[in-house]
């Protein structure tokens, strides 16, 4: 075109990027992304193709990694692990500055193999993706520096196997890596197959970076490889991606002991109110659903609209997303780049086809490129939360779109959802979108804006959509534990019945406690419980499926707990306290007759002491203010985590029961407890201390009898949040499968024992099981 | 009907640049408070959008030149000086009449390229209208008591008159800040229907002092409120505030005018002004424009750079692309 017909139709014209340094990067390696393990590269084979979706020409090959080449990888972390743990923080720190440097010194490398491999536009991979990961290590080199000063009683967890999606190929590596490797662990990553080269030149940053070899370790593969790393000898598996594969991870991982954090998928709501600006909430949603074209697990991809403004958003949307530019991802003047491969590109297109009748589609008119994987901004509205598209994630360009009348209706077809990751609230009241955005079910919330992240801030979902944060220093959990000697628990069997029973002075009949109720077992069966002396000190329950099934609708039913003061559930716990106190002599002699000690008053005085400790954690487990680079704030708020399934320690029956009832109550959750199966008594006593210290009906609810009977209902229950258990019995690895179903988070002993009466057995640990981290972005400014 | 007027734009002959030659003028509204009440302007977006839209958009080579070309065609060249003499104003409507050296113009394959209107003070008119007769430029004064528009209320309207019979065809009023300030939405109405009257048929371009008004919702606000009293163009600045025009504050009055078009079927025209100075800057003005309210405002009939330094800047530019060597300030003719 000449210059004068350029001024007469202004049109962008191309603006390419170069690809020729990175392809000559490619060829200079062989041509073959593959496995860098203790330093060096190697097995490198072209067992498959990387292409690029643009264009669907050959980049390289690619490894797909052996079960033994991953054992290779996971060994030699193995080996650098304790003495990579052994440095100071200082000089972890050092490494992951120059990680940082060299990150920005090579961005536009990284920049353009991102793009070339994953399809996104430049000026994402440039703008967002690169710097974001510079920023991760420059944070994380902090946290490393910080560690011994900080976080004096954690440590590293040893070696983690590390599995990321294609969606942010690189920018997942860095959330997964930085603070991994600072916290003192050694990783083996796998990269999705479809985008391994960004992997590789991080490698190479790796080297020139001076990391010790086997510090950070790469293994490129497919789904078998990825397995294969879950399978192998690590110490913890770390995965981003479909909430489908997550599940399989879950199981997969049960009962071995290895820490899990799993990010999934999602189905984000963005709810925009009528007195929204309404403009700026268009350009928020081309951030939210377009933005990577729509492979965003946090993607604002269900609108939620309120009515009276539904057909002139929609209107003006639609108007908005025919200007989108889509076409080669390396033109700097491109909004929307290519679906990741043609087989994603398939599943879009088949799921908009099949699920779109249900409403009005209508698709941006853009000009798709002639050749790659290209899918057009779209928007279905006139759904309904029945439609299958309200309830998938297509991850894809695809908006679905829905209407609501009140802000309580929009909160409640927000959570309409089995996921949680992220949600937008767009309104211009301050009330009521900060009144809105802690009652969604969401790890991250952004009022009036989309998709912001920082290392500073944690990202993870609720629900469905995972567990475990990552970034801040909640993301830190995930990378170390506490320091405790690890000693084996000893089962406890209850006294058996003597040959010559003696029956109590009165017989006292014990219940299960259900929504502030004393309730006779469904089953109607009871066990005696024996003294060692032979005596006969009662009977208890014994609880079947439906008495968890009503524990967890007495639980579920008591979520104004959630929303108590935490001024009313710190006196509430001071209050048990002191009833406890009363009765102190009772209890001390109840539990001496049932274990056949003299311990019971220092039990009694320890559990008194816990109680007033989380009494005084209620209100003092402080959120934080992020320092995120933004005009505005991050708010870090400890929510609970909602209905918690406790299995309760055989040894300590009153002491235990209290540690893992406190920490839950004083955070607003509501508990169903499993109490001592040996020594079940106490428990049982107990629920009368409740009942005269107002804490409301279905906030405590205790069931007795074996262990093992009812705990598979209860961790398989869909609507039970979290599963703890300090169980006797060995019920660890049949928790941690069955929690699969929901996605609930699991805390269990593995066989492990706990001194009760000692300090590792309260305060933050407990605390931290109890909440979830929610990030809600509050931009500002006039 | 596009391609006719940007024709017409390149020949430099007749009224090609006065504004909406080709468009139904703005012939303004009832006021109308429930649509100026429910406009919202959330900064922090508002920021962010503005803060992206050099990055989204990039323009290269032949494109980059022929968006400069146009830029230079959107530009009111303006002086606004106490020391202002007719030598000064001829000189610069020189310049407006042949803004880029004929070389570069020759090896870019155009011709015909003016600036979009000359801008001076009410006594500067009469010299500027006999230095671009028969070129077609308009002539633009501000006026209303500019730039504070605090002078007595008649002589204000009495003013514009004034400017109209000297031969100014476009007038740049100024608005009663306090009236924004205080919330007095039917005052502002009231004055800018006047003025608009005033102006008969020279066209009117509404300057709001965005940076003296507080709030992105207050400038979304007297946007709305000078396009219902019949403003042809909205306008940012007088140049003079501490502020001048910015991309969070064109955002907001592009949107205001996409509004008003989307409900009342008119074409408002948009003028930043003060502040633009580098011809990268004028790009990123154009993008936004292009994206936010589409191609038919892409012409100087519908938008204006208020600027004095800019058009220096994309000369430079320009004779890069043809030369390929970066180029100097005194290779080109002041203004």
């Amino acid at each position: 075109m000449t210059v004068k017909e350029i001024f007469d139709s202004m049109d962008y014209g191309p603006a390419p990027e170069s690809a020729a340094e990175a392809m000559a990067w490619i060829a200079a390696r062989g041509g073959i992304a593959g496995n860098y393990v203790g330093g060096k590269w190697g097995p490198l084979r072209e067992d498959m193709v990387l292409s690029n979706p643009a264009t669907g020409e050959r980049l390289a090959g690619l490894t797909r990694s052996t079960p033994d080449e991953v054992n290779v990888a996971v060994a030699a972390a193995r080996k650098a692990q304790p003495s990579w743990a052994k440095l100071t923080g200082h000089q972890r720190a050092r490494y992951l500055y120059a990680i940082a440097r060299l990150v920005q010194k090579h961005s536009r490398l990284l920049a353009v193999i991102e793009t070339l491999d994953n399809g996104k536009p430049i000026r994402e991979s440039r703008d967002i993706d690169v710097p974001l990961v510079a920023r991760h290590f420059y944070y994380h080199a902090g946290m490393a520096q910080l560690m011994g000063s900080e976080l004096p009683d954690r440590e590293a967890l040893g070696v983690c196997g590390q599995i990321i999606p294609w969606n942010f190929p690189l920018l997942m590596l860095s959330w997964k890596i930085a603070p991994a490797i600072a916290m003192g662990n050694t990783v083996v990553l796998k990269p999705a197959e479809y985008t391994s080269l960004s992997a590789m030149v991080f490698a190479e940053i790796c080297s020139e970076a001076g990391l010790p070899p086997g510090v950070v370790n790469f293994v490129t593969g497919e789904g078998s490889t990825g397995a294969a790393l879950v399978a192998s000898e690590v110490d913890k598996i770390a995965f981003t991606g479909s909430t489908e594969v997550g599940r399989i991870i879950r199981r997969a991982t049960a009962g071995s002991g290895k820490s899990l954090t799993l990010e999934l998928g999602g189905k984000s709501p963005y709810i925009v109110f009528d007195d929204a600006d309404i403009d700026s909430a268009i350009e928020g949603l081309v951030d939210a659903i377009w933005f990577n074209q729509g492979q965003v697990c946090c993607a604002g991809s269900r609108l939620i609209v309120q009515e009276s403004i539904a057909d002139r958003f929609h209107t003006k949307l639609k108007a908005r997303m025919a200007t989108l530019r889509m076409g080669d991802p390396l033109d700097k003047s491109i909004d929307i780049g290519a679906i990741v491969d043609p087989v994603q590109l398939e599943t879009i297109t088949r799921m908009v086809a099949e699920g779109g009748k249900d409403g009005e589609v209508y698709h941006a008119p853009c000009k798709l490129p002639d050749q790659g994987s290209y899918y057009p901004p779209t928007l279905i509205t006139g759904l309904d939360p029945a439609a299958r598209l309200m309830q998938e994630e297509i991850f894809g360009p695809v908006l679905v779109s829905t209407t609501f009348r009140t802000p309580a209706e929009a909160v409640e077809l927000a959570n309409n959802t089995r996921y949680g990751l992220a949600a937008s609230v767009w309104s211009e009241n301050i009330n009521l979108a900060l009144d809105v955005a802690p009652k969604l079910a969401a790890g991250v919330v952004w009022v009036n804006g989309t998709n912001m992240f920082d290392a500073a801030a944690g990202f993870g979902g609720v629900r469905e959509s995972g567990f475990g944060r990552e970034g801040g220093w909640e993301g830190l959990l995930a990378y170390t534990r506490p320091v405790r000697k690890a000693r084996a628990l000893k089962p406890i069997a209850p006294f058996p019945a003597p040959a010559s029973a003696t029956g109590p002075d009165l017989d006292r009949t014990a219940k299960l406690f259900i929504g502030g109720k004393q309730a006779r077992p469904d089953g109607g069966y009871s066990r005696a419980v024996w003294a060692k002396s032979g005596k006969l000190l009662g009977h208890a329950g014994i609880a079947n499926r439906k008495d968890v099934r009503n524990a967890v609708e007495a639980a579920r039913a008591a979520s104004g707990w959630a929303r108590a003061t935490a001024h009313l559930r710190a006196q509430i716990l001071f209050y048990i306290g002191e009833n406890l106190s009363a009765r102190a002599d009772e209890f001390a002699a109840r539990i001496d007759a049932m274990m056949g000690g003299r311990h019971g008053a220092r039990e009694v005085a320890a559990s008194i002491d816990r109680l007033f400790t989380y009494a005084a954690w209620a209100d003092k487990y402080d959120g934080a203010a992020k320092p995120v680079p933004l005009r505005g704030t991050a708010l870090a708020m400890n929510e609970p985590v909602g209905v918690i399934g406790a299995f309760c320690p055989d040894e300590a029956p009153l002491l235990g029961l209290v540690s893992l009832m406190a920490p839950a109550i004083a955070m607003g959750n509501r508990v169903v407890l499993a109490a001592s199966h040996p020594f079940p008594l106490a428990a049982t006593d107990f629920y009368q201390v409740l009942e005269t210290s107002d804490v409301p009906a279905g906030v405590v609810n205790i069931l007795t009898g074996p262990h093992d009977d009812f705990a598979k209902a209860l961790a398989g229950h869909l609507d039970v949040d979290a599963i703890w258990s300090q169980s006797g019995a060995d019920l660890s690895a049949m928790i941690e499968a069955e929690s699969a179903g929901n996605l609930k988070r699991t805390w269990v002993n593995n066989g492990l024992a706990r001194d009760w009466f000692g300090a590792e057995s309260e305060g933050r640990e407990f605390l931290q099981h109890a909440t979830e981290v929610k990030t809600t972005w509050i931009p500002f400014g006039e | 009907m596009q391609t006719e007027r940007e024709a017409t734009a390149q020949t430099g002959t007749g009224t090609a640049q006065l504004p909406q030659t080709t468009e139904a003028r703005n012939p303004g509204m009832a006021l109308d408070m429930d649509w100026v009440r429910a406009a919202q302007a959330n900064t922090s977006a508002i920021e962010r959008r503005a803060a992206t839209i050099g990055t989204r958009r990039s323009l290269k080579k032949e494109h980059q030149a022929a968006w400069l070309l146009k830029a230079i065609t959107m530009i009111d060249l303006t002086t606004l000086a106490g020391d202002d003499t007719p030598g000064r104003v001829r000189r610069l409507c020189a310049k407006a009449r042949q803004p880029v050296r004929e070389d570069i113009l020759a090896a870019l394959g155009v011709e015909g390229i003016t600036t979009g209107a000359v801008c001076v003070y009410h006594e500067m008119v009469p010299t500027a209208v006999a230095a671009l007769k028969g070129t077609g430029i308009p002539v633009a004064a501000v006026s209303t008591g500019f730039p504070a528009g605090l002078s007595p209320y008649k002589l204000r309207l009495a003013e514009i008159g004034e400017s109209v019979r000297a031969g100014a065809s476009e007038i740049d009023i100024v608005i009663s800040r306090r009236h924004v300030l205080t919330g007095d939405w039917q005052a502002l109405f009231d004055e800018v229907r006047e003025m608009r009257a005033e102006c008969g048929d020279a066209h009117m371009k509404a300057i709001l002092a965005t940076g003296e008004l507080g709030s992105l919702r207050n400038v979304a606000r007297a946007s709305l409120v000078a396009m219902m009293a019949g403003a042809d163009f909205i306008k940012t600045s007088t140049g003079k505030e501490s502020v001048n025009a910015t991309l969070p504050v064109s955002l907001v009055m592009m949107r205001a005018i996409r509004d008003y078009h989307e409900r009342t079927g008119y074409r408002v025209g948009y003028k930043p002004a003060g502040g633009i100075s580098k011809a990268k800057d004028s790009l990123i003005y154009l993008s936004l424009l292009k994206d936010e309210l589409g191609d038919a405002w892409l012409s100087p009939h519908l938008f204006r750079f208020g600027a004095s330094s800019l058009l220096g800047d994309i000369e430079r530019q320009l004779e890069h692309h043809v030369t390929g060597h970066y180029s100097a300030s005194y290779r080109h003719a002041m203004g």
